[in-house]
Parts: C-alpha cells; structure tokens; sequence
C-alpha cells in the first residue's frame, strides 16, 4: 500500500511539472501539428496521395513528438540530485521506471491519440483511417515511451544528451511502425485483416512495457558509477 | 548501532582517491571527514551511501534493519538540492516524505508541516521552488531529513549557504539526531561545533594512475 503511495508520488509529481512547464502535453500535439501541417506543403496538393501517405506520416509525427518529449525524463532527476535519493530509496528501481514512464504516457502520448482524428483531417483521411490511426496509435504510443525510456537512461548514464537518444532509439521503433502503419492501411482495405497487424502491434507494446523498465533501471544503475 | 567501514578503496575515473580507509561511528558520536580539496571526502559519503561501489573493502551498518541496504536506512544530504522549481515547497516536501516514507502514515502532511516550521520555511510553503535562495533551498532539503527518521546521516558540507541562524538550527538538529541514537558522518572544512566528534583526514591528492 505504502509501495503504492510512493509511486503515485512520482506519477503525479512528473505530471505536475508536465504540464506546468508546458514541456509535456503541449508542446508535443504542437510539434506532431507542426509535422503534420508540413507535409502536405512539401508533397503539393496531391489529395488521393495525401490519403496513401496519411496513416505514415501521423504515426511518424506522434514516433518523433513522443521521443522528443522523453529526452529530458530521468536527465532532469539526474541533474538535481533527485535520481540519488531515487537510487538510494527502498522502492525497486524498476516500478519507479514504470511510474516515470505511465506518467510520462499520460502527458504526452494521450494527448497525441486525442489529437491524431483532427490532424488526419487536415491529410483527407476517410473516418474508417481515422479511427484506426487513433487506435493503432492508442495502442502503440505506449510502446513508444516504454522504448524510449531505455535512451532517456542512457543519455543520462553516457552524460550526452541531445540527438544521441534518437538515433540510438529511433530503429528500436521500426516494428511498431511497420505493423502500426500496416493495421491502419489494412482497415481501409488491404489484403489482411485489421487484426493480423493490430494483434502483433500489441504484442510489441506488452514486450517493450516489461523489456523497457528493466533495461532503463539496469541502465541507470551502471550508469550511476 | 554502528557504522563500519573496512579497509576502503575508491577508484574514480581511473584515479586511485584512497585506499585502506578504516573508520567505526557509534551512535551518538558523529565522524567528521576533513582533508583537502579531491581529498575523496565526497566519493567517501557517496560509497557509504551504495551511490558507487568501492573497489575494496566493505561498508556495514551493524545493528540496523538485516532486511534494508544502508543506503535505505541513510539520508544523503549532497551538494544538489533535489528540488523541483515547478512545484512548490509544500509539493517538492511531499513528495520526498511520501517517496522515502514507506511506511508512512496519513500523518504524512502534518509531518511535512511541522519539518517545514523547523527549518523556518513555513511562510514559504506555496512559493515554487524555483524562486528560493541557494540558503532556503539547502534548508528545504534539510526539511525532508526532519520528516522522514533515518538512522544514518550523511552531509556532504551540509553548512554551505546556510546563514548563521541556519546554522545555528542545523546543530540543533544535528545534535537532537545524535541524542535519538542517530549516526552522523559529515564531509566539512569547517568545525561543526559537535560534541564527542571524530576526525577522519583522508589523504592528500594522489596524481597518477592506478597501479
């Protein structure tokens, strides 16, 4: 029970500062719209294209959105002493990973699946796409955090921050993308059924929440040394 | 209750800090580290606290909980302020006491009020961190050693920032800490003023590589 409380503590503290700062909710949906909105510019006013490539690239702007809000997760605790205490404490390290990482979900990845129907307007999707982006995305941003919490750790141990940690977490993602896009395309007509892709894509997301904690805590105690 | 360390080394970015470090601390008796600049004062705490692993020897803490580490059972006082300047005062002290506070009560907030007033931060408890003075900061963070009991405190220069009336309070505290049976090592420069205190003058910067 007491396990518990310490661990909603941390949910809600990193919610708090989330949404505080701004650096969270908002600031990832305004960078997947920035993405989003860009597209359409660059490709020219080419509809039936449009709604091709529209699945992709919301799911490229929720991958990029997502790992650019994670980059400062545990760098943060580490700069201000807190991922001391935090290794030093009587909860595992791994629940705190977790706790760390649901809060961060819920700040950043929620509001991307709220706002991925709106911007697949903007990319003349049809409603059966837009439902299935917002569920394959529902399923999948998950995945995304709980990967990227593994570069988060590891820019904190290796002292680099910046681009390391997508370049070193961007081709852990390429599954999720491939059956993520894959289940979307499939809804509005494919050759497989929706479910093909979207049983393996939540599959990825069950491994990676129980690779990811484990990964992310070994990693920040070797890199505490 | 006793805190042991036996024959400890430290290696640190491939340097050799110290080596054959010995010290006991009884309760009641704190152990003051002195020794000059890269001396390893810090790498000591850190290394009772499980923060780095020695490179020898070991560190115990006899007659404590068979079940915790002694980093669980120790209250780190580092040179960072764990704080967060987004929340407030009241939010960053309770969020420690219910982070360290495993077996904490309802009484939690209450706690935290109380260890807010001790350290003379009370006015202040809906003020964001972010806008304390490096003094108050220090003093928020002593705030969460009150709150939350732990046998053993380590206080890396725990005086700095503090003015003098801080420092005044902080031997209080030190001192009721002490009287409960509590363990006290402490990196400083200065006198702390504590009775019965012993010194443990590490040695002087060895350049070089590791043999």
């Amino acid at each position: 029970m007491s396990t518990l409380s310490a661990l909603a503590a941390v949910f809600t503290r990193d919610a708090r500062i989330a949404v505080r700062i701004g650096g969270g909710a908002m600031i990832g949906v305004l960078f997947f719209l920035t993405v989003v909105t860009l597209v359409p510019f660059a490709i020219g006013p080419d509809l039936a294209l449009l709604r091709r490539i529209g699945p992709a690239i919301l799911w490229l702007g929720a991958l990029l959105a997502s790992l650019l809000t994670l980059d400062r997760l545990f760098a943060g605790d580490h700069d201000d002493g807190s991922l001391d205490l935090v290794l030093m404490g009587r909860l595992p390290l791994e629940l705190v990973v977790v706790a760390k990482a649901l809060s961060h979900w819920v700040t950043t990845g929620l509001p991307l699946v709220i706002a991925s129907p709106v911007l697949g307007l903007f990319l003349n999707l049809e409603p059966a796409a837009l439902g299935a982006t917002a569920l394959t995305l529902l399923v999948g941003t998950p995945a995304l955090t709980f990967i990227g919490i593994i570069g988060a750790a590891l820019s904190v141990a290796l002292r680099r921050g910046g681009l390391l940690m997508p370049v070193m977490v961007l081709p852990m993602t390429i599954p999720l993308l491939i059956f993520g896009v894959s289940a979307t395309n499939a809804a509005v007509g494919g050759t497989v059924p929706f479910a093909t892709p979207f049983t393996i894509l939540c599959a990825l997301t069950l491994v990676s929440a129980v690779i990811g904690p484990f990964a992310a805590a070994a990693t920040l105690r070797h890199g505490m040394e | 209750m006793e805190l042991r360390g036996t024959d400890l080394g430290c290696v640190r970015g491939g340097r050799r800090v110290f080596d054959g470090v010995n010290f006991t601390v009884a309760a009641g008796t704190p152990l003051l580290l002195t020794g000059a600049n890269g001396a390893g004062k810090s790498s000591l705490l850190r290394l009772i606290a499980g923060l780095i692993h020695p490179d020898q020897g070991a560190v115990a803490l006899e007659g404590g909980d068979h079940e915790l580490t002694v980093g669980e059972q120790t209250h780190y006082l580092g040179h960072l302020d764990p704080l967060k300047g987004a929340l407030t005062v009241m939010e960053n002290l309770a969020f420690w006491v219910r982070f360290l506070n495993a077996e904490a009560g309802p009484d939690e907030r209450d706690r935290a009020e109380g260890s807010l007033d001790t350290v003379g931060l009370g006015e202040l408890a809906d003020v964001p961190a972010g806008y304390l003075s490096a003094g108050q900061r220090r003093r928020l963070s002593l705030a969460r050693m009150v709150a939350v009991p732990r046998t053993l405190w380590l206080l890396d220069e725990p005086t700095t920032a503090l003015d003098a009336a801080s420092q005044e309070r902080l031997d209080g505290l030190m001192r009721t800490h002490l009287g409960d049976g509590g363990l006290i090592v402490a990196a400083t420069h200065g006198p702390l003023g504590l009775p019965g205190a012993q010194e443990l003058r590490l040695g002087q910067l060895r350049l070089g590589n590791t043999p």
